[in-house]
């Protein structure tokens, strides 16, 4: 059982974390996912594995899982299902605003200086410069 | 989200699976006799109730704003800012009693300290209080001014929500509870980081997420082997576990604490770990990258709680490995922040190195684990807090008025109340590099006075001082290209950039200098509050007996 759990913990975060150094947003967020399996698998495992036991106490029961460990599950599982959510829409957003999928940004060096001489082509993603917003 | 917090009321069982029957009714029959005792009437302290009061008034205010106030934005401004107050007012209040040094608490449901969540408020958490109020109330006033928030929705709301969970984070006695007031915080974060959209921003919104999602993650384990080790996660009954572990368990609970410290270093942006913040900050609006300053703080401040608390240098388990690892981090993050300064393109840009290289400081100070380093490293987390803000809301300043330029660091045409904005520019980075009179310059006097009997002082001076004379030499490079280089390039010639003159956005960017001011003029009484929060942050017994009461 302990063997089966942590080896499952193991290949999920191995997985989750080769995901998440992937270049594209859709492997990323998948390894997000899988790093969140991972962990909420783990924290189940900190109450030290038990089967078959009731998580409740009572004064009649000898034996009882660790009641704790399941409700910060709940809480994790919770919180890391938003953000999942949120990050999907985010990735959505940004794919749509810039054309691509990619997670890394142009380099600040590479990027094309704005130039009121020379300014890109009509035709090229509408640039501005940070924190600068269209004027209204 | 704070439907989520009851739930972990639930923590009425701190023993793991193999303690026996026996143990356990001994649990419940204290765990009675503590509600009995609270019940029957002991003294109360009346700021109790008040201590989540700075959690609360924005947990409602926001929901309200989205619910009742989405359509009208003056009636958002108008209890954002008057919330904002209300919070400072009550933060100062609460900080004016932490001051007389004792530690309150307030149990939430009532449940007996180790097993229910808890809130806890003593000089650091009130100091922080007051610090996030304080710097929220000119930002917002800021976005106001500057109709930042016309420029997307629910921004008033989102600001709310990210008070609420720096409020939270920064009241809680409970390391999960922590957790959840985190991601309170990120998740608002994230809305404010990316309001207003733009291709650019959305793509480093998404980095942002990204990173502190893997780091959400970390933290969750970092707990759960924590957890496996001592059965809580209480922070008083963690200091009194850990302090007693058994050498076997030793290596583990190493393992939890080195993975807990990463979660706060990247929150903290500690080198190696500081990669998301340049793209976030000089991406996120003017006024959220200066609320967002406050925000690598609470790296700081809960590397401070944690590592003085729970994992001091006297603990047998873990010795003074984390001042081993913080110290030289802090120096490459103090070298890397500076060198920043000087390679930056974008004025943004340039400021969000100022703010890693002024957490390379603050981490210096509090590698020290003294006192002094201590007292040091809260009074350069007010200055520096105050600074970067600042420069941000200057860098806003500039950059609206500078059309297609944007803040491209190089010359362009003088720009709308040029003359005032360099001042402006000129007082921040005088406080940003350390230069004398203001309070940057006291604070890197601190932490170097404080370092003086440190193994690595020469190191530690140093880096300090080289670093500060590369910070000036960048913010004087920077300043004379965005500001005085104009009548070079084009005499008399402006850039046809909207004249507009709003006051607002002058009056929050001279609060926050006049903070600075304050800080520098009143430094002997502030100096003398840190070193008395510092004392009493090293003072283990009295914060955990004020948690888990008299043993």
């Amino acid at each position: 059982m302990e063997l089966l759990v942590a080896s499952a913990v193991g290949l999920m975060s191995a997985a989750g974390i080769y995901l998440v150094l992937r270049l594209r947003t859709f492997p990323v967020i998948l390894g997000l996912a899988m790093l969140s399996y991972a962990v909420n698998l783990f924290l189940f495992a900190t109450g030290r594995i038990v089967v078959g036991e009731p998580a409740i106490l009572s004064l009649h029961l000898n034996h009882y899982t660790d009641p704790l460990p399941q409700a910060l599950v709940l809480t994790a599982i919770v919180i890391s299902f938003g953000m999942t959510a949120l990050v999907v829409m985010l990735s959505l957003g940004a794919y749509l605003e810039t054309g691509n999928d990619r997670i890394d940004m142009v380099d600040e060096v590479e990027k094309p200086q704005i130039d009121p001489e020379h300014m890109p082509a009509p035709s090229a993603p509408e640039r501005h410069p940070a924190g600068q917003e269209p004027q209204r | 989200m704070i439907a989520t917090l009851p739930s972990l009321a639930l923590s009425s069982l701190t023993l793991t699976a193999s303690a026996a029957t026996e143990a356990v009714s001994q649990a419940a029959g204290h765990a009675t006799t503590q509600v009995a005792t609270a019940a029957a009437g002991a003294p109360v302290d009346p700021v109790s109730h008040w201590i989540i009061a700075p959690v609360l008034l924005p947990a409602v205010l926001a929901p309200l704003m989205v619910l009742l106030m989405r359509f009208d934005l003056l009636l958002q401004r108008v209890f954002s800012l008057a919330g904002a107050v209300a919070l400072a007012g009550l933060a100062a209040w609460l900080m004016a009693d932490a001051s007389t040094g004792h530690i309150v608490d307030y149990r939430l449901g009532n449940w007996p300290a180790p097993f229910g969540i808890i809130l806890v408020l003593d000089r650091l958490s009130a100091l922080m209080l007051t610090l996030t109020a304080g710097l929220s109330v000119p930002v917002l006033l800021y976005a106001i001014g500057s109709n930042w928030d016309t420029r997307g929705r629910h921004f008033h709301a989102l600001f709310q929500f990210q008070l609420m969970g720096i409020n939270g984070a920064f009241l809680t006695g409970d390391a999960f509870n922590l957790f959840v007031f985190f991601e309170v915080l990120l998740i608002a974060s994230y809305g404010l980081m990316i309001h207003g959209g733009g291709a650019e921003r959305m793509k480093a919104g998404v980095q942002y997420v990204v990173f502190n999602l893997a780091g959400s993650t970390l933290f969750l384990f970092a707990l759960g082997t924590i957890y496996s080790v001592t059965g809580t996660l209480n922070m008083a009954d963690l200091a009194e576990k850990v302090a007693h572990l058994p050498a076997g368990d030793a290596g583990l609970i190493r393992v939890g604490a080195m993975l807990l410290i990463l979660v706060f270093a990247v929150k903290g942006a500690l080198v190696p770990l500081q990669f998301w913040l340049p793209n976030t900050y000089s991406h996120a609006p003017g006024p959220v990258a200066a609320l967002f300053a406050v925000m690598t703080k609470i790296g700081a401040y809960a590397i401070l709680r944690v590592y003085t608390l729970i994992f001091p240098p006297t603990t047998p388990a873990t010795g003074t490995m984390f001042a081993d690892i913080l110290l030289p981090a802090a120096l490459v993050t103090l070298a890397i922040g500076m060198i920043g300064i000087m390679g930056a393109k974008q004025m943004a840009r340039m400021v969000s190195f100022a703010a890693i290289g002024s957490m390379g400081t603050l981490f210096i100070a509090i590698a020290q684990f003294t006192p002094a380093g201590n007292a040091a490293a809260l009074y350069y987390t007010v200055h520096s807090t105050l600074a970067a803000a600042a420069l941000f809301l200057i860098t806003d300043l500039t950059i609206a008025r500078r059309g297609e330029f944007g803040g491209a660091l190089r010359a362009a045409p003088k720009i709308t109340q040029s003359g005032l904005i360099a001042a402006l520019f000129f007082v921040a980075a005088i406080a940003t590099a350390g230069m004398p009179p203001l309070s940057g310059f006291l604070g890197k006097l601190l932490v170097m006075q404080a370092t003086w009997n440190a193994p690595l002082r020469w190191w530690i001076w140093g880096a300090i001082l080289v670093t500060s004379l590369i910070s000036i030499v960048g913010f004087a490079r920077a300043g004379s290209s965005l500001y005085w280089k104009a009548n070079a390039i084009a005499p008399g010639g402006r850039l046809s950039v909207p004249e507009e003159r709003p006051l607002l956005p002058f009056v929050a960017t001279g609060m926050l200098l006049a903070g600075l001011v304050a800080l520098t003029v009143f430094a002997g009484p502030v100096t003398h509050w840190m070193q008395g929060t510092a004392t009493q942050l090293l003072d283990r017994t009295a914060y955990i007996t004020a948690v888990l009461g008299h043993r």
